[in-house]
């Protein structure tokens, strides 16, 4: 059973389609990801698998289980997949800790205390140990990155998605925040990411999904997609992406 | 010196010497053409007048106590109110929907309607029900009256905070298994009110200044007193002695909300 699986989702704004029936499966401890241009559907599509938008037809299943079912509490399923956005998204009236510490203290209704080794560890893992006490507006893209991806971790969640989380960043900082998710691929989270970094979705991918329109029209290992594109779309792209 | 600091500490002396005269020829000439109307020197006995000012100034000052006393007690009040008004007209719940349109009803009647009749219709109306004492306060019902207006403006300076946090925020927090409640309390309403906090200043210090309305009511404030000693004195000296008072408790409360915006505005930049 896939761990994620994705059945003619469709999402649409007022007319527009944004999502045009999206079949997708996600193997436990797969990194699959989303490329095409800008206005694709890529982020659409992340936002809707973390419930942030609800979905016009179509469902969704985490462990075969459908979380897409109108009118589900969206609380428990959002706490099982973590989502990290492209503006980091931090909480600048907290520290970088307390960014970290709220949902687990909210949601898993853990203590500081009981939350505190936990939340050290993940700092120290991704080092950012001696930031824990700073503000985001303190720190850099790179680092508030890094926070956000520790914030979304810090839930345990079972599944992350990545809405091209290092679009936002200068061109010396993305190396750190790719190097965090060669690190959880490595630890076996399963991941989905909607990224333009065509290198490291290549290194690292266990499969390429390229969008165009609200449709996947081509996906398959790195390998294939990139080296063999059959459609003329993802051709001319990739094409225009790698130059 | 280069050239370009030549030239700027050529123009700062300039506009230093323009300033300068404007400001003299601005000063002499309302020193020197003031007194030439013909109603001067009555004007300058009636209201300035140097004896009276310091005879009533100390019993002006006590009187100003009360004035403190009610600003101290509304203001808390207002900020709750207002905070739990702000709360009910975003309120989502169905459940919830009378607890809107009480809002809503709040909001355009206590903001629709002069400070003045509030006052009078609540400080006098209320007591006039025949409450036993001390129920029927003019301090009590006065206050209520202030609290009520106040709140429908701060309310809606809230609700503007509240808007004021970018919806990014909320899916952040959503996405991380938050319920919509503790998204409102731990992320959004911590940033609003920081965001709001200088408009809030400008109204303690409007509330400062309305609260001499309660005079019209019975509690012998700073204006109320002030219009004691006109009566006593047959001279209108001991309003300009209220009126430095005032000036004395806003004008550095008005700096300091000023100085408050103009740092939020460089922190947003």
């Amino acid at each position: 059973m896939p761990k994620l699986e994705l059945q003619g989702v469709i999402k649409r704004f007022g007319d527009r389609t944004v999502c045009d029936g999206i079949n997708l499966t996600v193997d436990e401890g797969q990194m699959v990801c989303l490329i095409g241009a800008s206005g694709s559907g890529k982020s659409t599509l992340l936002r809707c698998i973390n419930l942030l938008e609800p979905i016009e037809d179509g469902a969704i299943f985490l462990d075969g289980e459908d979380i897409s079912i109108p009118g589900l509490n969206p609380q428990s399923v959002r706490a099982r997949i973590g989502i990290v956005f492209q503006s980091f998204n931090l909480f600048p009236h907290m520290t970088a800790l307390e960014n970290v510490m709220l949902a687990p203290r909210r949601v898993r209704g853990l203590f500081r205390a009981e939350l505190q080794p936990e939340v050290e560890a993940l700092f120290a893992r991704f080092g950012l140990a001696d930031r824990m006490h700073n503000y985001p507006d303190q720190l850099s893209g790179g680092q508030q990155q890094r926070v956000a991806i520790v914030r979304a971790l810090a839930m345990q969640p079972e599944v992350m998605l990545f809405d091209e989380i290092t679009s936002a960043l200068d061109p010396q900082l993305v190396g750190e925040v790719l190097d965090v998710l060669l690190m959880l691929k490595k630890q076996g989270m399963t991941m989905v990411m909607a990224t333009h970094e065509m290198g490291f979705a290549r290194e690292a991918a266990d499969k390429i999904c390229f969008l165009d329109s609200g449709r996947i029209i081509e996906e398959g290992p790195p390998e294939a997609v990139f080296d063999h594109p059959s459609h003329q779309t993802t051709q001319a792209f990739l094409a225009r992406a790698l130059k | 010196m280069t050239r370009r600091e030549r030239y700027e500490a050529h123009q700062r002396r300039r506009s230093l010497v323009i300033a300068t005269i404007s400001t003299v020829t601005v000063v002499a000439a309302i020193y020197f053409l003031v007194p030439l109307a013909p109603g001067w020197t009555k004007v300058q006995q009636s209201f300035f007048n140097g004896e009276t000012l310091v005879k009533t100034f100390p019993k002006l000052l006590e009187a100003f106590r009360i004035n403190v006393m009610i600003f101290a007690w509304s203001a808390p009040a207002i900020a709750v109110l207002g905070l739990l008004i702000a709360l009910a007209r975003d309120a989502k719940s169905p459940a919830l929907f009378p607890l809107r349109i009480f809002g809503a009803a709040f909001t355009d009647v206590f903001r629709g309607v002069p400070v003045i009749l509030t006052v009078y219709l609540i400080g006098f109306g209320i007591p006039g029900l025949g409450l036993p004492r001390p129920w029927n306060s003019p301090y009590i019902w006065g206050s209520l009256a202030l609290i009520l207006t106040y709140s429908a403006y701060v309310a809606e300076i809230f609700r503007s905070g509240i808007d004021s946090v970018h919806h990014s925020q909320r899916a952040a927090a959503l996405s991380l298994g938050l319920s919509e409640r503790q998204v409102m309390r731990d992320v959004v309403l911590p940033q609003a009110i920081r965001n709001v906090v200088p408009s809030q200043m400008n109204m303690l210090i409007a509330l400062q200044k309305d609260v001499s309305l309660l005079s019209f009511i019975g509690p012998v404030e700073i204006f109320r007193q002030a219009g004691v000693f006109k009566s006593l004195l047959a001279n209108f000296t001991p309003y300009v002695g209220a009126a430095i008072i005032f000036l004395i408790v806003t004008i550095p409360a008005t700096r300091y909300a000023d100085h408050l915006m103009a740092r939020q505005m460089r922190e947003r930049r």
